[in-house]
């Protein structure tokens, strides 16, 4: 492929990846206020559009139509960067998330995701690790003793719980023996006896007890109940995001949810099967319909987020730590142990 | 060609970083200054064909260290430095010499350098060549580096637990 080929191929993708990516941004929004309502007896919105579908289109206007404030005290480089810090992050990993097989449509074919790199999955780590960065300086810059706390508690967890999410993922490593996450995929197509998918959680050692930590991990991550003490309305006023408005606090919330959906496709990817699923058709509808299996996937995972946050209540925050340095490092290090004696015992 | 403009752009934003830590005025400048000098270090190694190392720099260092850092300034709440006489002494001497001791290591560094080149990812930099030699070669450098990093934890540890803890805990032992 020539290089105006390649440019032109990946300028697509990158528009058409980011237009999928906000678009499912705000309707998780729509689908937890949906679900959360439910759960809690009562309709979630409905008036704005058949189902409350337009709902997220009318609170985009509101946001950008809103009075942005600054209050005078805040330190203002770091007060107007921390939204961007935390957004950019959010947005970049899905740079690497590959939604499917390849697809060859008019003499070109490229693999569905924007770059394919050798150790994906650690630069996926580590941007995550970048994006804490958004949290504590908003929490510091808007200089007031709700965002100060917020924001330390909040950077203070996501970087302990860090550390048991990266080591939930190397069970699967082990298992796929590469960081690309194209091929850890791969690895887990076919299935047992014909009918038991060879996903990570079922193959042999099954990966169950690091996808249950993955996932208690992910939430405390992305700052979700059970985890979400930092921007608890009742304890904190409203946290590291007490004192932004408008569209500085809408580019928090949009970072959130894009955490949100990023943890999930990874969830997918390496624990559930990827887009493995039955295909059939023609050359195009064989290329596209993993992608369909694999926001199947993204959206059982996103569906048990919201369900847990109108389910639990939230942790205490020295329990919250506790439980993360205390109970889950070991199991997720106990975790990684018995994997790597299993598949040395058995090649 | 591309390669060399690359090893610029990511060599300037490194110098421009450590540069902007000294001139920076208040202390959360000098840490985001630092951890864009983390950030393009990364870069250099990815360069280098070691992305495993650039990874890990990022993942580490840039994501975790200087989280790290900007929560002790945070929670101090160190305000921006004052210039007191000491500091302009230390401007006017500092500059000329530490330019006169880049200029002298940089000559070092030219005359004593070989002339082999070595091509961007001639080296093994992949994850599986790394932990090979870190788990089989240079398997005792590695236990005696991680129990370097608990004696340092354990005297952090001890150093900031309250005054007269062991006092009380002789009185009821």
């Amino acid at each position: 492929m020539s290089i105006t080929q390649f440019i032109l191929v990946s300028i697509v993708k990158i528009v058409v990846a980011i237009i999928v990516l906000l678009t499912a941004v705000a309707y998780t929004v729509w689908l937890e206020r949906k679900l959360v309502g439910h759960i809690q007896n009562r309709w979630g919105p409905t008036r704005v559009g058949p189902f409350g579908l337009l709902q997220p289109l009318a609170d985009g206007v509101k946001f950008i139509f809103k009075e942005d404030l600054t209050p005078p005290h805040v330190h203002k480089p770091l007060y107007i960067a921390a939204p961007m810090i935390a957004l950019v992050f959010a947005l970049t990993a899905i740079a690497l998330i590959p939604v499917g097989g390849w697809i060859h449509v008019a003499g070109v074919s490229t693999p569905l995701e924007i770059t394919d790199v050798n150790i994906g999955l650690l630069i996926i780590l580590g941007i995550a690790s970048l994006g804490v960065y958004g949290v504590a300086l908003a929490g510091w810059s808007s200089n007031s003793k709700y965002s100060l706390l917020g924001g330390l508690r909040a950077s203070a967890q996501m970087v302990s719980y860090e550390i048991a999410l990266g080591l939930s993922l190397v069970g699967v490593l082990i298992l796929a023996g590469s960081f690309n996450l194209r091929e850890i995929v791969d690895a887990q197509g076919g299935t047992f006896w014909g009918f038991i998918p060879r996903w990570n959680i079922f193959r042999w050692p099954p990966q169950i007890v690091g996808f249950l930590v993955y996932l208690t991990a992910a939430y405390a991550e992305t700052n979700r109940v059970p985890f979400d003490l930092p921007e608890a309305e009742t304890e904190l006023v409203a946290g590291y995001h007490t004192e932004y408005s408008s569209m500085k606090f809408a580019m928090f919330f949009m970072a959130e949810y894009a955490n949100m959906i990023t943890v999930a496709c990874l969830a997918s990817l390496l624990f559930l099967g990827g887009w493995h699923g039955p295909v059939a058709g023609p050359a195009i509808v064989r290329a596209l319909l993993p992608v369909f299996w694999f926001g199947l996937r993204v959206f059982a995972f996103l569906f048990l987020y919201i369900w847990v946050r109108g389910t639990l209540p939230r942790f205490r925050y020295d329990q919250l730590m506790a439980f993360g340095w205390k109970f889950l490092l070991p199991v997720a290090i106990a975790n990684l142990i018995i994997t790597a004696l299993m598949v040395a015992l058995r090649s | 060609m591309l390669h060399l403009l690359l090893f610029l752009v990511f060599g300037c934003a490194c110098g421009a970083g450590a540069i902007n830590l000294l001139v920076q005025r208040h202390p959360i400048n000098s840490a985001l200054s630092l951890v864009v000098v983390m950030g393009s270090l990364a870069g250099e190694y990815l360069l280098l064909g070691a992305e495993f190392v650039a990874a890990i720099q990022v993942i580490v260092y840039a994501g975790a260290i200087m989280v790290l850092f900007v929560f002790v300034i945070m929670l101090l709440n160190a305000g921006e430095e004052e210039r007191t006489s000491g500091s302009r002494v230390a401007l006017v001497l500092g500059v000329p010499g530490m330019l006169i001791g880049a200029v002298l290591v940089a000559w070092l560094l030219v005359e004593r350098s070989s002339t082999v080149t070595v091509a961007a990812g001639a080296l093994p930099g992949d994850p599986q060549t790394i932990g090979w030699l870190l788990f089989h070669d240079y398997l005792l450098p590695f236990e005696v580096t991680s129990i370097l990093v608990l004696i340092a934890i354990m005297g952090a540890v001890a150093l900031a637990s309250p005054p007269g803890m062991d006092a009380s805990a002789k009185k009821e032992g």
